[in-house]
C-alpha cells in the first residue's frame, strides 16, 4: 500500500505554480522526508496530502486510494502543520479533551502518561509552553489518535537542539514501536540522516528524486543523505529527475 | 503502550468510518467560545437588570398616570407630564439597544472562523477526524442557536418595558404613544434575536472571507449598519401593502406613511397642504393641536386640523398608513427574511470552508 500517491499533481496560487506535475509514491512503513529549500513546494505537497488544499491539476489519494481530505483519509491521518498551531488560550487538558472529541479512536491513557513523562502540566494553557512543549504537546496529541500516517510539516525548524532530538526520538519510537508510517518535510538536512528511509527531494514546486534511501545512494555512488541532497539541489535544471 | 497493528487497521479503514457523532462538538464549543459566551452573558445580564429597574418605573408611571381622573385635572396632568418625562431616558435607550444584537453577534460571530485563520489553528481543526465542514455546521448553529435564545428571552423584558408607550389610547389621554410598527419595532420578540442572528452570520462570512478578527468584526458592524438603515428607511413600510383611508380619524398607534388630497375626485397635492391654501382657507391659533402629536417626523396628528378647515372647501384628505394590528405579521416578515439571509449566510460560509483552497 501507498501512504500517498500523486499523479500530475499541481497547486497554482494566482499565476505561480508551488508545485507543478508532481508523480509520486511513497510506499507504507516508512519515514518519508519531503527535503528542499524554502519554497520548493514541500508545505503545498502536505496540505494537498491532508486536503487542507485542493489540487489544481492532477490528484492526490492517501492511504491506499483514499481520496486526501474524505472523512476515511482524515480518520487515519494525523497531521502537525508548521510552528504547531494549538488553541493558546486552552489549558493542556482541555485540548486532550478537544481532540480526543473531535476523533473516533483517541489513546487517553498514552496521552496522559506521554505528557507526565515530559513534565508537561495538564493545568498549564497551551500558550504558555515552551516551543518544544507545544510541538511535543501536538505530536503527542496527534500520536494519540493511533493514526496509521503521521504527517509532520517542518515540525522541528522552530526548535532548539535538544527539543529537536527529542522530537525526533518520539517520532521514530511510533514508527517503530506501532507501525505509523510518517511523511515529514524539513529543511534541515542533518536531522534526516538518521531517521528517514525514504527520500523525496523537491524544488522550486517539483520533485527532483524520489526513493528509498539506501538505493538511492547505492545508485548514485554517494555516502551520506545530506551530500546526495546538496548535489542535487545544486543543480539548476529541474529536468534531472530519476 | 500497545497498538493495533498496520494491518489490522488497513482492514478497518477500507469501508467508509463511522462519522463522529455531532453531540462531541458541544463540550468543544463550550470549552473554545466560553469567553465569548461568559461575555454575552455579562453584558446582557447587565443591561437587563438596568431594563428591569427603569421597566418597573416606567410602569409604575404609567399605571399612575391612566388611573387619574379626571384626565383634566392639574393632578393628572402632572402624573401625565411624569411618564412623558421617562421618554427622554427611554428614547435614548432605545438607539442604544439598538447596538445590542449588533455588538452580540459580531463579537461572537466573526472570530469563529477568522480566529483559526489568523492563528493557524484551523490547520489543526479541519484535520481531525470530526471533518470540516461538519465542524463549521456543528459551531455556527450551536452558537447561533444559543444567542438567538438569549436575546429571544431578553427581548421578551425588552418588550414589557417599551409596552406602555405602545397602548392604544395614549394620545387620547394626553401621553405619550406612538406605533409599535415604528418605535422599538427592531427591539421586540421576533426581530431582535432575527437581528441578532443576522449579524452572527454576516460575523461569520466576514471572518471566513477577511481571515483576520479585528476586520471581520468592524466589516460586521458596518454590514449591519447597511442593512439596519434600509430595513428601517426603505423596506418596513412596503412589507404589506399600506391601507389608505378618507377618513381624516387613523388610530394612534397606526404608522402613518403618507397624504395625499384629492378635490373633487381628482388628484389635487401630496403631503401637507400648500401655504396659499391654508392662508386662504384655514386660519389657526399659532400652535394647533394638543400633546397628541409627540411622535417626531411625518403626519403629525390622527386628526389633522388641515383636514378638517380644507374639508368644506371639498379638499378629501388620504392617509395612507400600517395599522397597528399588522404588528405580529410584520414581526414575522422581518424575523422571516432575516432568518433565510443568515441561513444563506451560514450555508455561504459552510460551503467556502469545504472548498477553501488554504
Amino acid at each position: 500500500m501507498n501512504v500517498v500517491e500523486a499523479s500530475g499533481l499541481g497547486k497554482r496560487y494566482g499565476r505561480t505554480w508551488a508545485l507543478r506535475e508532481c508523480t509520486l509514491e511513497i510506499p507504507a512503513g516508512r519515514v518519508a522526508a519531503l527535503v528542499g529549500p524554502n519554497g520548493a513546494g514541500k508545505s503545498t505537497l502536505l496540505n494537498l496530502a491532508v486536503g487542507l488544499t485542493a489540487p489544481s491539476a492532477g490528484e492526490v489519494t492517501v492511504l491506499g486510494h483514499l481520496r486526501a481530505g474524505s472523512p476515511a483519509a482524515l480518520d487515519g491521518i494525523a497531521f502537525v502543520a508548521q510552528d504547531t498551531p494549538l488553541y493558546k488560550t486552552l489549558s493542556v487538558a482541555d485540548m486532550i479533551y478537544v481532540t480526543r472529541s473531535l476523533n473516533r479512536r483517541f489513546d487517553q491513557p498514552y496521552a496522559q502518561a506521554r505528557l507526565e513523562d515530559l513534565g508537561i502540566p495538564p493545568k498549564r494553557k497551551a500558550g504558555k509552553l515552551s516551543g518544544g512543549q507545544q510541538a511535543q504537546l501536538a505530536l503527542t496529541l496527534a500520536l494519540a489518535r493511533r493514526p496509521r500516517l503521521l504527517v509532520l510539516d517542518e515540525p522541528v525548524a522552530a526548535l532548539d537542539p535538544i527539543a529537536r532530538h527529542d522530537f525526533m526520538a518520539t517520532v521514530l519510537a511510533a514508527a517503530a514501536a506501532d507501525g505509523v508510517s510518517v511523511l515529514l518535510s524539513s529543511h534541515v538536512l542533518t536531522e534526516l540522516e538518521r531517521v528517514a528511509s525514504y527520500l523525496v527531494l523537491m524544488s522550486r514546486g517539483q520533485v527532483l528524486l524520489a526513493g528509498e534511501v539506501d538505493d538511492l545512494l547505492a545508485t548514485h555512488g554517494r555516502a551520506s543523505l545530506e551530500e546526495l541532497a546538496l548535489h542535487y539541489l545544486r543543480e539548476t535544471t529541474p529536468e534531472v529527475t530519476r | 503502550m500497545t497498538a493495533p497493528t498496520v494491518t489490522a487497521r488497513r482492514d478497518e479503514g477500507d469501508a467508509a468510518p463511522r462519522p463522529v457523532p455531532w453531540r462531541r462538538m458541544a463540550g468543544v464549543i463550550w470549552r473554545q467560545h466560553r469567553i465569548a459566551l461568559a461575555g454575552v452573558a455579562v453584558l446582557v445580564g447587565a443591561v437587563a437588570v438596568w431594563v428591569w429597574i427603569e421597566g418597573a418605573s416606567v410602569h409604575h408611571a404609567w399605571d399612575a398616570a391612566i388611573a387619574c381622573h379626571p384626565a383634566s385635572s392639574a393632578a393628572c396632568q402632572d402624573l401625565a407630564g411624569t411618564f412623558n418625562g421617562t421618554w427622554d431616558q427611554m428614547g435614548y435607550a432605545a438607539i442604544f439597544l439598538q447596538l445590542l444584537p449588533a455588538l452580540i453577534g459580531a463579537f461572537v460571530g466573526a472570530p469563529v472562523l477568522a480566529r483559526e485563520l489568523e492563528t493557524g489553528t484551523f490547520r489543526y481543526a479541519w484535520t481531525q477526524g470530526f471533518g470540516r465542514w461538519r465542524w463549521a455546521l456543528a459551531k455556527l448553529v450551536t452558537l447561533a442557536v444559543v444567542l438567538v435564545a438569549a436575546t429571544g428571552a431578553f427581548s421578551v423584558l425588552l418588550s414589557w418595558c417599551y409596552q406602555p408607550y405602545l397602548a392604544a389610547g395614549n394620545q387620547a389621554r394626553g401621553l405619550y404613544g406612538n406605533s409599535p410598527l415604528v418605535t422599538v419595532f427592531s427591539l421586540r420578540e421576533v426581530t431582535f434575536p432575527a437581528w441578532t442572528l443576522a449579524v452572527f452570520a454576516i460575523g461569520a462570512l466576514a471572518g471566513m472571507l477577511i481571515r483576520r478578527v479585528v476586520p471581520a468584526i468592524v466589516a460586521s458592524l458596518a454590514v449591519y449598519a447597511g442593512l439596519a438603515i434600509a430595513a428601517a428607511g426603505l423596506l418596513r413600510e412596503h412589507y404589506l401593502t399600506p391601507l389608505v383611508t378618507g377618513s381624516p380619524n387613523v388610530a394612534g398607534t397606526a404608522w402613518l406613511l403618507g397624504q395625499s388630497w384629492t378635490k373633487g375626485g381628482r388628484f389635487a397635492f401630496a403631503g401637507n397642504p400648500p401655504l396659499n391654501l391654508l392662508n386662504q382657507f384655514c386660519s389657526f391659533p399659532q400652535s394647533p393641536g394638543g400633546k397628541g402629536g409627540a411622535s417626531g417626523g411625518g403626519p403629525s396628528s390622527s386628526a389633522s386640523p388641515f383636514a378638517q378647515c380644507l374639508a368644506p372647501h371639498g379638499y378629501t384628505m388620504w392617509t395612507s398608513y400600517q395599522p397597528a394590528s399588522r404588528f405580529w405579521p410584520f414581526q414575522w416578515i422581518e424575523g422571516g427574511w432575516l432568518l433565510a439571509l443568515s441561513a444563506l449566510l451560514i450555508a455561504a460560509t459552510i460551503w467556502l470552508v469545504r472548498r477553501r483552497a488554504a
